[in-house]
């Protein structure tokens, strides 16, 4: 888009933790009318949280089961890394990409509590500084084995009987705090490259990880000059850490129960516009009281009016979440210097 | 025994996704794409549209190597079986969907609610073909690191199935969640799943160990038991051998399906079968992959060796390391011994011993043939259904499900029409008993 920056809109669509007792586990095709309707939208993305610690099905399987129904929005499963092993994270995340031909995204998360440790008994409840430490430490390994094939590794040469030049898939050798991995991936290089990664940045202890291994960052700020120094903050470290800032979007993660918001729909579409266009933040995450209730609204009465004034796209432009967040394919770290970029 | 009203007994189905190995052929022109959505989903719908009882997926978790090199002979890559089989739950309906899941590098409760969502997202289509291995090799991708002793290996499995099953009997659909508390020499956990029971109950268990703890672990905990014993001879053997363990776990012979992997090719006479048949094995074991499997068996490097001479002079190497992540060749010597018994009969050359003794296809023939072989194996008791690996991605089953399943449906030996939804229900199992205290 001409010189402005676009618009990024992404909403939650997991049950509210209230909603989710008894038999109050969403079935499948309310998930997919739901991401049918934030599609309709033309949203960038959902995202699916998920926990060890209270009621809902497993968040990747369930944004998987709702791939081949949507053709075009984003999946952003939430997955922790802090029970469970980065190399089938990573596999999972990658599988979703191919599952869903380049749409998925990956919120990572970390599990804090006691009595989630006592349902895996192999480790010890952790301070969260520790726990985001290890977090961007999947982070970085999924990445490497993202990259450990190279996009052009299957060869099909039957002269030389090569399925795959073994010159261009990697061992990643990786040696983290609390586990390491020899690689490659099983999984080819998915179609994104590297699916999104994405990582609430409110709490102090994730910031980092934020700033170093995120795509997005989501940040909670009560005004937009909160938000903007959050915002700055971010593009700060990750300059730091060698990274072009211009690639970190940060939008703001809002509860909200559209019928008690001050104002109503038509304040927040004015309060995202305002804090967009003034520079605070690259979009919104909403995280609706009840999305089923709450969706439809936001469509039409929030998303609506920002497109009637040219703010938010009418139709999706690319088919890769990447395409929709304007974020380049990278090229694969592994990849002789000078390839095609 | 499953009668239909014919009071023949009947054939179960399943379709093996081309794996990474030798048998999926890539150099033809008709081989499709190992990984993108579309030969997963061709394939599941040619499944379902033939009326299968599931849709099966490998799993590797570790490429192979060979001679420390990455193995690049073979197709190679595949997907994390529960994502794709959840995204596989939009575009089918009755077809059940099981994916092997490792018990070694896993752990009970995350595994257990991954395998209760695939079953709630599906509607009870959902099974788990649980896999041991164990080796350091593959464990250099994982936290645990290093590995299990390989006696341990069905300890740990035994009582990881266990486990699953104390968690999916802790939410009872429709009731009150409870706390569960495991105590045992593998795992110690506690707590509160976030899934209520599955549809089924359970999800479908499969096992696929050959050993004799494998085969026993199969009777106390299995409800599909996917072998290579695929020969009427070794089928009915291990047929007899485990439906005789099951006594001991006070359970009814039904109540464990044997299922080999099968291999079949078609032809409109039984001669141009057997020529697709040679013809194909040339395909799957090219020169490069002839040497492969003598390597593999000689334990040294033979880069050098001439597939279109003789066998090599030397004879194998038996505590050769030369080969990871691969299954182990039982007796290095013996092997050699025999091939070069066929190799002098034959007159062959190496790539050819190789194809006259390891490219076999366990049924070749015209449909009728073929159709017929399958109702005797499962009459004769060598089988209770199979498990089909068809050579190309993604429509190496075409023909079967378009010339083969009629003719076993007039035959009375195969269903018509899906009459249960669940997996369970094709299978014809009973639903477990829920053992998680008064819901
Ligand atoms: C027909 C068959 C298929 C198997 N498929 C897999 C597989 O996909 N992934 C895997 O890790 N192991 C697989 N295995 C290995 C077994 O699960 C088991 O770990 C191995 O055979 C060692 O156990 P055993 O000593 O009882 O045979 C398979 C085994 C058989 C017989």
């Amino acid at each position: 888009m001409t010189g402005v920056r676009t618009l990024h809109l992404a909403v939650e669509i997991a049950p509210p933790p209230s909603a989710a007792t008894g038999s109050a586990l969403r079935d499948a095709a309310a998930t997919v009318a739901l991401a049918r309707l934030a599609e309709d939208a033309g949203l960038d993305f959902l995202t699916h949280d998920d926990s060890f610690a209270r009621p809902g099905l497993d968040a990747l399987a369930v944004l998987a089961r709702t791939a081949p129904e949507t053709r075009s929005i984003g999946l952003v499963p939430t997955v922790t890394t802090t029970h469970t092993e980065p190399f089938h994270v990573q596999a999972a995340v990658a599988s979703l990409d191919w599952a869903s031909r380049g749409r998925a995204g990956w919120r990572v998360a970390v599990s804090p509590g006691a009595a989630e440790a006592r349902l895996f008994g192999r480790r010890p409840a952790a301070p969260a500084a520790e726990l985001w430490q290890e977090a961007g430490e999947a982070a970085e390994v999924a990445r490497l084995l993202w990259d450990s094939w190279e996009d052009d590794a299957e060869i099909r040469d039957v002269a030389t009987g090569r399925f795959v030049d073994r010159d261009k898939l990697h061992h990643v050798d990786f040696e983290g705090a609390s586990f390491s991995v020899r690689g490659p991936s099983i999984v080819p290089r998915p179609p994104q490259g590297n699916p999104v990664v994405v990582v609430d940045a409110t709490r102090p202890a994730a910031r980092e990880t934020a700033a170093r291994h995120a795509d997005v960052a989501l940040v909670r700020a009560s005004s937009p000059e909160e938000a903007a120094a959050l915002r700055a903050e971010l593009h700060r470290a990750a300059r730091a850490h060698g990274r072009d800032p211009g690639l970190l979007r940060v939008l703001l993660t809002l509860a909200a129960d559209l019928d008690a918001h001050p104002g109503g729909p038509a304040a927040l579409a004015g309060l995202v516009a305002d804090w967009h266009g003034g520079g605070a933040v690259d979009g919104l995450h909403l995280v609706p009281a009840v999305p089923e209730r709450d969706l439809p609204r936001f469509a039409a009465e929030v998303v609506g009016p920002l497109r009637d004034r040219g703010l938010f796209r009418t139709a999706y432009e690319g088919t890769t979440l990447r395409d929709h967040l304007g974020l380049p394919r990278p090229v694969s770290r592994y990849a002789p210097k000078g390839a095609d970029a | 025994m499953t009668e239909s009203r014919t009071g023949r007994k009947q054939i179960h189905l399943a379709a093996h996704f081309p794996g990474v190995n030798a048998t999926t052929v890539w150099s033809d022109p008709r081989s499709g794409s190992q990984i993108d959505f579309s030969s997963f989903e061709h394939l599941a719908r040619t499944a379902e549209r033939g009326l299968f009882d599931f849709f099966f997926l490998a799993e590797g978790l570790r490429l192979r190597e060979h001679k420390g090199r990455i193995h690049d002979l073979d197709v190679v890559g595949r997907p994390e079986s529960i994502t794709v089989l959840a995204a596989l739950a939009a575009v089918t309906d009755r077809l059940g969907l099981a994916a092997t899941v490792n018990t070694t590098f896993n752990e009970p409760y995350e595994l257990a609610r991954r395998l209760a969502t695939l079953d709630h997202l599906s509607g009870g289509r959902a099974g788990w073909n649980a896999v041991t291995s164990s080796d350091a090799f593959t464990g250099e991708n994982f936290r645990r690191g290093g590995y299990l002793d390989r006696s341990e290996r069905y300890t740990r499995a035994a009582e990881f199935v266990a486990t699953a099953r104390e968690l999916w009997d802790s939410w009872p659909l429709g009731g009150e969640r409870r706390r569960f508390a495991h105590d045992g020499p593998q795992f110690r956990i506690e707590g509160e799943v976030t899934v209520e029971r599955p549809p089924q109950g359970h999800p479908v268990v499969i096992q696929a160990g050959d050993s004799d703890e494998g085969r026993e672990f199969a009777a106390s905990a299995a409800d599909v038991i996917f072998t290579r014993h695929s020969t009427p001879e070794a089928g009915r053997a291990f047929y007899a051998d485990v439906k005789g363990r099951l006594a001991r776990y006070g359970r009814r012979p039904e109540e464990l399906k044997v299922m080999p992997g099968v291999t079949y090719v078609l032809g409109d006479t039984e001669a141009e079968a057997r020529e697709r048949a040679a013809l194909i094995s040339r395909q799957q074991i090219s020169p490069q992959n002839a040497l492969l499997a003598l390597e593999q068996v000689w334990g040294r490097d033979l880069s050098g060796h001439d597939p279109d001479g003789p066998l090599p002079e030397a004879d194998p190497d038996p505590e050769s390391a030369l080969v990871q992540g691969r299954v182990r060749i039982g007796d290095p010597l013996a092997v050699a011994a025999r091939w070069r018994a066929l190799s002098e009969a034959k007159g062959l050359s190496t790539r050819d011993t190789v194809i006259e003794a390891t490219g076999r296809h366990s049924f070749v023939g015209t449909p009728a043939s073929v159709a017929a072989a399958l109702e005797e194996h499962v009459a004769t008791g060598a089988a209770d259904g199979f498990i089909l690996v068809p050579h190309l991605t993604p429509g190496g089953l075409d023909d079967f499900v378009d010339r083969v399943v009629p003719i076993l449906q007039e035959r009375g030996v195969f269903r018509t029409e899906y009459t249960g939804t669940t997996l369970r229900s094709h299978l014809g199992l009973p639903v477990p008993v829920w053992k998680g205290g008064t819901p």
